[in-house]
């Protein structure tokens, strides 16, 4: 504040900046107030009759009024996590390839391609994935042998459409936003760590390691943003996983989930508690989401933290790197 | 030069200031079923009488019910009658009038079949009740002898979003199976005891067709526009129905005998010769005593000319006509809703 107020005559634009700015933040904060406040009034009669049993309870029936989210948010879950499972990896490989490895030619191809896979609808996702996707995970768990088809990952009938499908295209929908910014977050590691690393004698390999792991937080932040998301894909999942809201760990199960059968329902939802049970569906999305971006936020600040303690003590990064160089 | 220009811009100005202030504009909501038929009508209605605009959003049956409720569009359309409940809390008197009719067909998948599947209602319940779960069961052998069917296992599958075709379809099914309607019901949505869920017919028919074993429901429309075959249905006269347009038009016909004044009647299963068993009216929505009086007398004239002439249009889309005699009952009713 001190050296602020030395600036003189321009603090008064400075103070009308803060404020500007200040309202912007202000509103994004009163945006999302404004949707928990709207969507917990209008379940409110759902939260009445079912209180917290909602979270809990597996029957979704409307004919007989009684709904419960908890095959929803299982799917949600589920779909969302096992696409992470098999994006995080193919995006680091993307981004690692552009950013450190790729010939000057291929980049930018490369990052207008994996960029275009965000700009495909995903209605045409739903379409491709009904058309293609599906038919050939049906002959992949045809195809799998006796044994294994005993196990609970892959029980039931083998249909194409369910879990294992819906994981699928969420995953290539997800790869764009992870790979971007990992590869933006690898981009702005600074030379001198890739220097210093060569510098001790480490191979290319070992100098991306080095790197990786020095870009660790922007990844998780890149993983994150992905995994929300997966979370909140609506059409192309819906049109792919089966639409059953029963509880199953099978990847060959058709499953459901919160953003499908919402989208599903609302419109021929003429009865006002099956209407407010929609919207409460709607809140436990926002809450969960909320608390998936809290807790992707307070990794990301518990690993900053601890790395900055470690800055502190020594070249954290090369420290580790130069010992397996020598045992190597 | 310059002054003829400006009057005739002035002139051109107040001709449409004066068009625009005639037009009546008229909204609606509602069910999607009926999308394609109703906005054919509004275009060609609007040849006609330029001065009258209609502009439907197809938001689903559903959605309809409560936009009309609150008032926020004029008139509703919905492939489901609005139950008591509904009808008191509409803040006036809502009169249904039936445009057009569907029917909902059973499509199925099994390689190599080269004949035409017959079905029942009891066993279609049974199947989407998951009680019958292979295709050589002796009660599907029983219907269809002669056929060799597979011994493999039967995948149901349904629509995943609320519809009216799900309405008709599981209306039917409750109407032959008592087991059926205590332990799954009528509604646009249901808890369904097995099967698999796909979005819209194509979701369904996309289903049925890539899954060898498979069996399905989907609208008569889509079906016939797509070229995909389905199986016959017993009717209450005890004959299997392939579903058609006329067979459709049929079932209305033989319904109308017995038809309440306020229109709100099902027709699945009904009782005539020649009547397929999975059709239903799609109904608009109207209030007997409109606020905006204008509206209602251009939207009146609108219903008149689409249950005469504008039922020429039906064929082509795949609808089935009314039958004449529902129609005369409706000229009478709509003398009921008040445009003055």
């Amino acid at each position: 504040m001190g050296q602020r107020g030395k600036q003189g005559s321009s603090g008064s634009a400075d103070l009308g900046f803060r404020i500007g700015t200040g309202v912007f933040a202000l509103f994004l904060i009163g945006i999302v107030c404004a949707i928990g406040f709207l969507l917990t009034r209008d379940a409110w009669l759902s939260i009445q009759k079912f209180g917290l049993g909602f979270w809990g309870s597996q029957v979704w029936n409307p004919v007989s009024g009684e709904f419960g989210a908890l095959p929803f948010i299982w799917g949600t879950l589920y779909s969302s996590v096992l696409a992470l499972l098999i994006a995080t990896p193919i995006s680091i490989g993307i981004a690692v390839f552009i950013a450190e490895m790729s010939p000057a030619v291929l980049r930018q191809p490369l990052v207008f391609l994996t960029e275009l896979l965000a700009a495909i609808p995903s209605i045409v996702y739903g379409l491709w994935g009904i058309f293609v996707l599906v038919p050939a995970v049906r002959s992949i768990e045809t195809s799998l042998p006796d044994v294994a088809r005993r196990l609970p990952l892959f029980s039931g009938p083998p249909l194409g459409l369910g879990m294992l499908a819906a994981a699928l295209v969420l995953a290539i929908m997800v790869i764009p936003f992870t790979s971007s910014i990992a590869r933006e977050v690898l981009k702005s590691v600074p030379a001198a760590q890739r220097e210093g690393a060569y510098a001790l004698g480490a191979t290319r390999l070992e100098a991306i390691r080095a790197a990786l792991f020095y870009a660790r937080t922007g990844i998780i932040g890149g993983v994150m943003l992905g995994f929300g998301r997966a979370l909140g894909e609506t059409m192309a999942v819906t049109m792919v996983i089966g639409n059953n809201p029963r509880i199953s760990a099978s990847l060959f199960a058709p499953q459901h989930t919160m953003a499908a059968v919402i989208a599903n329902e609302f419109t021929e939802a003429a009865d006002q508690l099956y209407l407010s049970a929609l919207v409460e569906i709607g809140l436990v999305l926002f809450t969960i989401t909320l608390i998936v971006n809290s807790l992707s936020r307070l990794l990301i600040w518990s690993m900053t933290r601890s790395s900055r303690v470690s800055v502190a003590g020594s070249v954290e990064t090369a420290e580790p790197l130069a010992a397996e160089t020598a045992a190597g | 030069m310059k002054k003829t220009m400006i009057a005739l811009a002035v002139a051109t100005l107040s001709a449409s200031v004066t068009m625009v202030a005639q037009t009546t504009q008229i909204n609606g909501a509602g069910a999607t079923f009926p999308y394609p038929i109703y906005s054919k009508w509004f275009s060609e209605y609007n040849k006609l009488h330029p001065n009258v605009q209609i502009n439907y959003q197809s938001i689903g049956s559903g959605g309809g019910i409560q936009q009309v409720s609150k008032e926020t569009v004029f008139f509703g359309a919905s492939d489901a009658i609005m139950n008591e409940e509904q009808l008191k809390a509409a803040p006036g008197k809502l009169l249904h009038f039936p445009t057009v009719l569907g029917a909902v067909v059973p499509v199925y998948n099994i390689p190599n079949l080269k004949t035409e599947l017959k079905f029942s209602g009891p066993l279609l319940a049974d199947i989407y009740l998951g009680k019958i779960t292979k295709w050589n069961d002796p009660a599907i052998s029983k219907l269809n002898p002669g056929v060799t069917l597979p011994a493999t296992d039967i995948t149901v599958t349904h629509r995943a979003e609320g519809s009216g075709t799900t309405f008709i379809w599981v209306d039917f099914l409750s109407k032959v199976s008592p087991e059926f309607k205590t332990t799954v019901g009528v509604n646009a949505s249901v808890s369904w005891p097995t099967g698999v869920g796909g979005r819209g017919n194509e979701g369904v028919s996309g289903l049925v067709t890539q899954t060898p074993g498979s069996i399905g429901y989907v609208e008569l429309i889509y079906a016939l526009q797509n070229k995909i075959a389905y199986g016959s249905v017993l009717n209450a006269a005890g004959e299997y129905i392939t579903a058609s347009v006329q067979a459709v038009t049929a079932a209305a016909s033989s319904a109308a005998a017995n038809m309440p004044a306020d229109f709100r009647v099902s027709i699945t299963n009904a009782p005539g010769k020649g009547a397929y068993p999975i059709s239903s009216f799609t109904w608009l929505l109207l209030y007997e005593d409109p606020k905006d009086k204008a509206q209602s007398k251009a939207m009146v004239d609108f219903v008149k000319w689409a249950l005469s002439d504008g039922q020429r249009y039906c064929a082509d889309l795949g609808y089935a006509p009314l039958p004449d005699n529902v129609v005369k009952l409706e000229m009478a009713a709509l003398a009921k809703v008040k445009v003055s």
